[in-house]
C-alpha cells in the first residue's frame, strides 16, 4: 500500500487585492478627512439638534476652556501674520520676522501681547506646555481680545467668528465674550456644537 | 494579477531548448500593505472626519443710537421669558414679572417634559403647520427651497411667542445651548439672548425663599 501522496500546497496568498483595497481606504481618509488642530485645552463642546456644518474656510475660532480662558486662531497663515503686525502696531510692539514666521506655525494662539515676545522665544515644546497657563484678557480694564478680532476682521472682511466652548464654562465668561463681540458690531456667530442624537418629540 | 508574463515563446522548454524561458515576475505585495495599514492608521487616528455642528445666532446690537422706538415692542401677551439659573434649573415667565408674587415664576427643567413641553404648547399652531410642511416635504410635494422659505414664514408669523433667554453667571455654556436647542425644537423663530436684570435675580431669590423678600419688601 502506498501512502497517499499529499499535494504541497504553496501557501503564498496574493496579496495584491489586499493592497488595492488599503490604497482605496487610504486615498479616501487623505481625500476627506481635515487634520485635528492642536488646541492647547481641552473642551468638550456641548450637544445640540443643530445641523448645520461650519463652513470651510475664513475662520476665526474662539476656544473658551472651562476656567474661562480664551485662546484663538486663525485658518489662515497669511492672516495670522497680518493680524500680529497690526496687533502689535496697536500696542507698539513691534515683531522680528523671525517672530512672525514662529507665530504663523502655531495653530492656536493666547498670549496677553506683553508676553508675546517671551513667548514667541520658546521652542515649541515649550510654548506648547506655557500656552495652556496664558490666555487673551477679555476684561473690561484691558480687553486685549477686542483688539485681536477687530485687528482680524479689519484684514480679512469675510471672516466668520465661531465661538468653541466647554459645556462646563461659566455663563459669565461667555457673556464677556458675547459683550465684547456686541461692543464690535460682530452681531452673526457661530456657536460650535457637537452632534446630540436627540429626536424631538414633536407630539 | 501581480505577475507579469514575458511570453515571447512560450513555456516549451522541455521540447524545444532553444526557445526561450517563460519569465514569470511575481511582486509581493506583503510590504506594500503593511505601510499602507500603517498610513491608514495614521489618518484614521490624527485626523477628524466630520465637522463640527454649529448653531448661528443672531445677537441684537447694543449700539446706544438705537432707541427704544427703533426697536420692535414685544407683547406682554406674546413675551416669554427663561431665566437660566446655576445648578441646571431653568426658570420661566410670561408676560411681565410680578414681583410681588413668587408663583409667577415658575420652575422647570431642560428635559423633554419640562420646558420644551411648555413651549410647544405655546407654540402649537406654528409646530402644526412646521409638520405639515415637513410632511409635505417628505413626499415630495414641495421643494426644499419652497419649504425653507415657508418655515421661515411661520416662525417669523404674528402670533408666534417670542422667547427672550437670559442667563446668570452661573448657568453653564451647555445650559445655554441647550436653551437654543429647544428654540429650534420648538420652531421658535423669534428669540434673542439678553442680559439679567437686578429684576430677574431678585424673582429667583424670592422664589427659593417662597416669597420671604416680598413680604420684606412690603413691610
Amino acid at each position: 500500500m502506498s501512502k497517499v501522496k499529499v499535494a504541497r500546497k504553496s501557501t503564498r496568498i496574493d496579496m495584491t487585492a489586499m493592497s488595492d483595497v488599503t490604497v482605496l481606504l487610504l486615498t479616501f481618509f487623505m481625500l476627506t478627512s481635515t487634520f485635528v488642530k492642536k488646541e492647547p485645552v481641552q473642551v468638550t463642546t456641548p450637544g445640540s439638534v443643530s445641523e448645520i456644518k461650519i463652513p470651510e474656510s475664513n475662520i476665526l475660532s474662539i476656544l473658551i476652556d472651562p476656567k474661562g480662558k480664551v485662546f484663538m486662531s486663525l485658518d489662515k497663515q497669511g492672516d495670522m501674520v497680518n493680524t500680529l503686525d497690526s496687533v502689535g502696531n496697536h500696542y507698539g510692539i513691534t515683531f522680528t520676522e523671525q517672530e512672525k514666521k514662529k507665530f504663523k506655525v502655531s495653530a492656536t494662539f493666547g498670549i496677553p501681547i506683553k508676553s508675546m515676545k517671551a513667548y514667541l522665544a520658546l521652542k515649541t515644546e515649550e510654548q506648547d506646555k506655557v500656552l495652556a497657563s496664558y490666555g487673551i484678557p477679555t476684561d473690561s480694564i484691558d480687553n486685549q481680545f477686542k483688539v485681536w478680532v477687530q485687528k482680524a476682521r479689519a484684514i480679512n472682511p469675510e471672516l466668520r467668528i465661531a465661538i468653541k466652548a466647554d459645556q462646563n464654562t461659566p455663563y459669565k465668561v461667555i457673556k464677556d465674550v458675547m459683550t465684547s463681540l456686541q461692543d464690535l458690531r460682530e452681531n452673526r456667530y457661530n456657536l460650535i456644537t457637537s452632534l446630540k442624537n436627540e429626536t424631538a418629540n414633536k407630539k | 494579477m501581480a505577475e507579469i508574463q514575458s511570453n515571447e515563446g512560450g513555456g516549451k522548454k522541455k521540447k524545444g531548448g532553444s526557445k526561450q524561458k517563460k519569465l514569470s515576475v511575481h511582486i509581493d505585495f506583503t510590504p506594500m500593505v503593511d505601510m499602507n495599514m500603517l498610513l491608514i492608521t495614521f489618518f484614521m487616528l490624527c485626523t477628524s472626519l466630520s465637522k463640527p455642528q454649529t448653531m448661528e445666532i443672531n445677537m441684537p446690537s447694543n449700539d446706544k443710537k438705537i432707541t427704544d422706538q427703533d426697536r420692535d415692542a414685544v407683547k406682554a401677551s406674546q413675551a416669554i421669558t427663561l431665566v437660566l439659573a446655576g445648578g441646571d434649573s431653568i426658570f420661566y415667565y410670561t408676560g411681565q414679572p410680578d414681583y410681588k408674587d413668587f408663583n409667577s415664576l415658575k420652575l422647570s427643567s431642560y428635559k423633554a417634559d419640562g420646558i420644551r413641553a411648555f413651549l410647544l404648547k405655546r407654540n402649537t399652531e406654528a409646530v402644526k403647520k412646521i409638520d405639515d410642511l415637513k410632511e409635505k416635504k417628505m413626499q415630495l410635494k414641495i421643494s426644499l427651497d419652497q419649504f425653507t422659505k415657508q418655515v421661515s414664514e411661520i416662525k417669523g408669523g404674528k402670533n408666534t411667542p417670542v422667547v427672550i433667554i437670559k442667563a446668570a453667571d452661573k448657568a453653564t455654556y451647555k445650559n445655554l445651548i441647550d436653551a437654543l436647542d429647544e428654540m429650534q425644537i420648538c420652531n421658535i423663530g423669534k428669540y434673542v439672548i439678553d442680559k439679567m436684570t437686578p429684576g430677574e435675580t431678585f424673582l429667583i431669590k424670592n422664589f427659593r425663599t417662597r416669597g420671604e423678600l416680598s413680604k420684606n419688601a412690603a413691610k
